[in-house]
């Protein structure tokens, strides 16, 4: 993060009311106390002791096992996926230009949901990585359905439109999975998959998972600085002497990456992408190669929360992850269409 | 030698030709302004010779090089583009979106050098706005914001600047303060200004080189006493002009005009 430097210089065009360094420390020390947060708490009580030797020794006892094997992995696996539906909603709203942009939104959850449903019922005894590839095959449809809807169209593109292409598409996604588990009588699997969020995570999914997200995050953050060019204004960008297209083209398969991992690993989850983006520009201002690194770390904090609040809520029973974000989410969801339809129209 | 000419450009978006066969030189260090009526094909042509849409046919050529061909980032050094009314900057500083010139010449991520900072500051400068420079965009007026723009533009330190209609919404003192800008920069600095102007007078006050369209051609091209003539405002915008000369600049100004009836 050596770039960070030059943002804290004194004599700086940034405004810098609270050093942006130290924005960044905070969020860091605010991401390991969620995660120790939610390590201790759950429906087998631990200590921070526990939590401790489960990470940092080769101690055995039952309650570190549990630790380990089961809150570990999912634990991780909330952050990998918050950290990755943040950057990938914040990526879409700077690339469209649409305040309301996520994934969850606009059809690309909903693809890669039918592509796993599609996928469970026509090869039996898919593996895992299989699974993954249908996502991303799925998401990049699921996207392109809703732009090719907007592009038909000239204004097609205006924010709401496009939410509304994606609710229409999303609604349809949906349908066809359900008609496919029902038809094959495999809805059980389907729905363990999909609405099943964070339980059940384990080491082997998260091997397969996290380099799709890690090359996603890195290739978002190398460009980041080509990514607050093309939100400013597209022509401007090409003016600017950058490569729109090929830009464009790169960020729309980190995008599908991003999504369809998060859905191979937890199933739908909306909200994450729209919201976190919102918060951390209030936070670090409108220059993506801050906004993406402070999005990880203020996604990954979200969904710690979430699964937390999820585990322990309604002890002994798991509320679901989804519908604790969609609790938190909608509200927002209304602000934004409610500032969006003056800001950015 | 001219730098930057067009050889029998044809634009169109999809099947149907919004400009044709158009050849037109822009000539150095001097102010060219595009005229001509509504969907004329006036901001189809600069977006053409700046890259921002591809053509059908023919070539813009600068330096002796193919546009269409040239790597983007090198042209972003020789000449720099201000869209029709950008979008609002939300959140950025002036500083913030100034420094955005600067991209052509940055790699990785980006940190600015001590001379990326010495151009933004004299790019403020110029634009006179320096006492804006922490401020947001957002918060300016019209006019200030459109000279933001231009700093900008300049601070991509080209010879050549392209302005799609640069006065639009803004009141008559701040339309005369941007070309008052805009006319400095091309005899101080010697730059080489191109733009599509709605404003005849405007056109004529402060251009050297006139283009004058009609669906998607050029009607004529010249000076200012070339162009703006009541024969030519007749074939372009059928108007009945009526011309004289502005007293103070001795520039030709249409007076007053009607629409021509019978046609």
């Amino acid at each position: 993060m050596g770039f960070l430097h030059y943002f804290c210089r004194k004599d700086n065009i940034m405004k810098t009311s609270i050093h942006l360094s130290l924005k960044f420390v905070i969020g860091l020390i605010l991401l390991i106390a969620m995660f120790s947060i939610s390590m201790v708490y759950g429906a087998a009580s631990t200590s921070i002791q526990d939590v401790w030797q489960a990470l940092f020794t080769h101690i055995k006892s039952d309650s570190i096992n549990i630790l380990r094997e089961l809150r570990l992995p999912r634990e991780v696996a909330a952050m990998l996926v918050g950290a990755a539906l943040a950057v990938s909603g914040a990526i879409m709203q700077g690339v469209t230009r649409n305040p309301l942009a996520d994934p969850g939104l606009l059809g690309l959850t909903s693809g890669a949901n039918a592509a796993l449903a599609i996928s469970l019922a026509l090869i039996p005894g898919i593996n895992y990585f299989g699974i993954t590839i249908a996502c991303f095959i799925g998401a990049a449809v699921g996207a392109v359905m809703v732009f090719g809807i907007g592009a038909v169209k000239k204004g097609g593109f205006s924010p709401l439109r496009i939410v509304l292409a994606g609710a229409a598409v999303s609604a349809f996604l949906y349908a066809i999975a359900d008609g496919v588990g029902i038809y094959f009588e495999i809805s059980k699997d389907v729905s363990m998959w999909t609405a099943g969020g964070l339980i059940g995570t384990s080491w082997s999914q998260l091997q397969m998972i996290t380099p799709f997200i890690g090359i996603g995050i890195v290739v978002a953050l190398l460009l980041s600085r080509q990514l607050t060019i093309l939100s400013l204004n597209e022509e401007v960008a090409v003016g600017l002497g950058q490569k729109t297209i090929q830009t464009k083209t790169i960020l729309f398969v980190v995008v599908i990456f991003l999504a369809g991992a998060s859905v191979a690993l937890v199933g739908n989850m909306a909200f994450v992408g729209l919201m976190v983006p919102h918060i951390v520009r209030a936070i670090v201002g409108t220059d993506y190669r801050l906004i993406i690194p402070m999005s990880i770390i203020a996604g990954a904090i979200l969904m710690l929360l979430a699964d937390t609040i999820g585990r322990t809520i309604n002890i002994p029973y798991e509320t679901p992850v989804a519908a604790i974000i969609a609790i938190m989410g909608l509200p927002f969801f209304l602000v934004v269409v409610r500032k969006g339809g003056r800001v950015f129209q | 030698m001219v730098r930057l000419y067009t050889d029998d450009l044809s634009i169109g978006y999809g099947e149907q030709l919004i400009v044709k066969d158009l050849s037109v030189q822009i000539p150095n260090q001097k102010i060219t302004t595009i005229i001509g009526p509504n969907g004329c094909g006036k901001s189809t042509l600069l977006k053409a010779i700046t890259r921002i849409i591809s053509h059908h046919s023919g070539a813009v050529v600068l330096d002796g090089k193919n546009v269409a061909k040239e790597n983007t980032k090198i042209l972003a050094k020789k000449m720099a583009i201000l869209p029709q009314t950008p979008e609002s900057a939300s959140g950025l500083t002036v500083g913030e979106l100034v420094s955005y010139g600067r991209f052509p010449y940055q790699t990785g991520f980006g940190r600015l050098s001590k001379k990326d900072y010495e151009v933004i500051d004299w790019a403020l400068q110029v634009t006179n706005t320096s006492s804006f420079k922490y401020l947001p965009v957002d918060s300016l007026s019209g006019g200030q914001r459109q000279r933001v723009w231009i700093a900008m533009a300049l601070a991509q330190e080209t010879e050549i600047i392209f302005l799609d209609e640069p006065t639009t919404y803004l009141d008559m003192a701040h339309q005369l303060e941007v070309l008052e800008l805009l006319q400095r920069l091309n005899q101080q600095e010697k730059r080489t200004i191109v733009m599509v102007l709605h404003d005849l007078n405007q056109a004529a006050r402060f251009a050297d080189y006139v283009v004058a369209l009609k669906s998607g051609q050029i009607v004529k091209a010249g000076s200012c006493e070339e162009v703006i003539t009541k024969e030519v405002l007749r074939d372009v915008f059928n108007i009945d002009a009526e011309i004289g000369i502005d007293p103070r600049t001795s520039k030709p100004m249409c007076i007053t005009y009607d629409l021509l009836k019978g046609e």
